[in-house]
């Protein structure tokens, strides 16, 4: 599936878009959207496997209770994508597990 | 930095509080999480968007210009980004700030006023750990927070006065809404009119944009199982009897991508209950000045109990007013704020009632399969947790979550809780985690040196 930005068009005193990536695709990201907003907007829905059974979770409570949206950004793993605010460059990876190489 | 009172949470209780408390000559500091103040009714788009779809009904928009004009004319300190993770007697706040939440700040306050809300309740169904299936709440505040639509074809379900706003919200920003699925019977909503009348501009608002968006509304129904493997395709939702359990025979299938489902609202404890404030329920045990039991620490708006926003600015306001009087060494006068008692009493009978109305359906928890998942962060399943009491012979959710590890996890237990209790007939106990926030080893460590050090 494909989310879609409703209000996607920059209105005035709007910066610009900029890009970060995730599993080293490129995606365009408004500004002041937090990761978990950024990858939905661009149609990923999940970007974690849990640590025991490997099923695919994305952001489920959207304010920080849940961590089901743990991701890696910019090498640190564990990171609240929908509570992290998604800067230019960044450089997302889907999690696996523990998000360490144990 | 130091200040006389810290504020920590950002929404309507924590700004009417320190507006309260700013007027009488305090200095505030208020502390947030989020990127701008406003908490989770007023949470507020990016800055520079084109907001054409960011809906509100009009009353919510007016008390938020208010509050706006009134902050900005405040000499009111707002610390936006601020991760609260532990609040130490005396008091000293410890926040987290940054994107990757690693640099830490203090702030020393001779009184603390915690106005933290509260979360969603989501009680376990088999699906639900599927991608597309978000809180109700979880999916209000991407759309307001970042005008992002976490699907195209959504499904709102499960119980409560949260779900009216998410349908519209998501039927405003483009979404198909295949339907509003609510457990709550029609006539049970109408016998609680009078509890309801307090909402009923808002209600009506809400229920003439479902209307527009033809948005069906489904009452004394429920989802009873979310399909698909790696995301969600769809949910089987059915009739319920009155006495709450699934009617066979009923069931049926609507597609969709997403499903916002929520059981009604927590209130968030962990930074009272680090500080030893005891509770009522699953709520901050306050007097009639918001007071907690703890001295020097108050408490407003959802974190001591679930009733709204409306509730939320009055016990704000109590409580900003009750704690500048202490500050200064004297007993407020509660005359003084008597329309915000007034306005108190009224809205907290109200959302009882709302509560009685709202609750979910009597049989929900037959619908947990065995293999349903209740625990996610630690894939515990509900047959597991059925054999911890029944062949396992527990009898409390201490003892289910030592044999299954089901509130182990990384959210302590909050998601869980309210699931694990129904399914085993448990005391619900409100999970006490410390710290409220996971705290980088780095700024421990830093934070022992200098202890060591002092
Ligand atoms: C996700 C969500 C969406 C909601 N959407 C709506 C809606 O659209 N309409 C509606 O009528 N009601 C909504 N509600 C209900 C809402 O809780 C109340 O309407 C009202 O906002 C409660 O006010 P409050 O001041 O008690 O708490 P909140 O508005 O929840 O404010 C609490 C604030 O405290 C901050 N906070 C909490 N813990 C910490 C910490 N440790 N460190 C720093 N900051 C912290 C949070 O970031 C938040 O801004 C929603 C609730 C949730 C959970
Ligand atoms: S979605 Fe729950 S913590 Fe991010």
């Amino acid at each position: 599936m494909s989310a879609r930005e409703p209000s996607a068009r920059p209105g005035p005193g709007c910066t610009r878009s900029f890009t970060v990536t995730f599993d080293g695709r490129e995606i365009e990201v408004l500004p002041g959207r937090t990761v978990a907003a950024a990858l939905l907007a661009a149609g990923v829905t999940s970007w974690r496997t849990t640590r025991r059974a490997g099923r695919p979770r994305g952001v489920f409570c959207g304010i920080g209770v849940c961590f089901d949206c743990l991701v890696t950004v910019n090498g640190r793993p564990g990171q609240r994508a929908c509570l992290r605010p998604a800067r230019p460059g960044d450089v997302i990876r889907t999690e696996e597990g523990t998000g360490h190489a144990d | 930095m130091r200040t006389d009172l810290v504020v920590i949470g950002a929404g309507p209780a924590g700004l009417a509080a320190a507006l309260a408390a700013d007027a009488r000559g305090t200095r505030v500091a208020v502390l947030d999480a989020g990127p701008a103040p406003g908490g989770q009714i007023h949470r507020q788009p990016p800055a520079g968007a084109d907001t054409a779809a960011a809906t509100a009904p009009p009353h919510v928009r007016r008390t938020w210009r208010s509050l706006a004009a009134a902050l900005a004319a405040s000499t009111v300190t707002v610390l936006t980004e601020h991760h609260v993770w532990c609040v130490e007697p005396g008091f000293t706040v410890h926040a987290l700030c940054g994107p990757g939440q690693d640099e830490p700040v203090a702030v020393r306050a001779a009184a603390v006023l915690l106005a933290t809300g509260g979360y969603e309740k989501v009680l376990p169904f088999p699906g639900w750990t599927l991608p597309g299936v978000l809180t109700a709440g979880g999916a209000q505040a991407l759309l307001k927070g970042a005008l992002t639509a976490p699907g195209q074809r959504a499904v709102v379900a499960g119980t409560g006065p949260l779900l009216l706003p998410v349908a519209t919200a998501l039927a405003a920003a483009g979404t198909e809404v295949a339907a509003l699925v609510e457990s709550a019977g029609p006539t049970a909503l109408l016998r609680h009119g009078p509890a309801l009348a307090a909402k009923a501009p808002e209600g009506a608002w809400h229920a003439a944009r479902l209307l527009r968006h033809r948005v069906p509304v489904l009452t004394r129904h429920t989802v009873v199982r979310a399909h698909g493997s790696a995301a969600l395709t769809g949910v089987t939702v059915a009739a319920l009897d009155r006495a709450g359990h699934v009617r066979p025979g009923s069931e049926r299938l609507l597609h969709c991508d997403t499903l916002a489902v929520g059981h009604g609202m927590l209130p968030h404890t962990d930074l009272a209950g680090s500080l030893g404030c005891p509770l009522d329920g699953s709520a901050v045990r306050v007097d009639a000045e918001q007071r907690t039991g703890v001295p020097g620490v108050w408490a407003a708006g959802e974190a001591t109990g679930v009733g709204g926003a409306a509730l939320a600015l009055a016990e704000g306001h109590i409580a900003g007013r009750s704690a500048a009087a202490r500050l200064r060494g004297a007993a407020p006068d509660p005359a003084g704020w008597s329309a915000a008692a007034r306005a108190r009493r009224t809205l907290r009978a109200g959302a009882a009632a709302l509560d009685a109305v709202f609750a979910p359906p009597a049989g929900w928890a037959r619908q947990v399969t065995d293999d349903t998942v209740v625990c996610r962060c630690e894939d515990v399943t509900a047959g597991a947790v059925r054999e911890a009491v029944d062949r396992l012979g527990a009898e409390d959710l201490r003892t289910v979550k030592l044999l299954t590890r089901a509130g182990m996890g990384w959210c302590q237990g909050r998601m869980c809780h309210p699931g694990i209790a129904g399914l085993t007939g448990c005391p619900p106990v409100p999970p006490r985690a410390l710290p409220a926030r996971p705290v980088p080893l780095g700024v421990l460590a830093r934070q022992a040196t200098e202890e060591g050090t002092a």
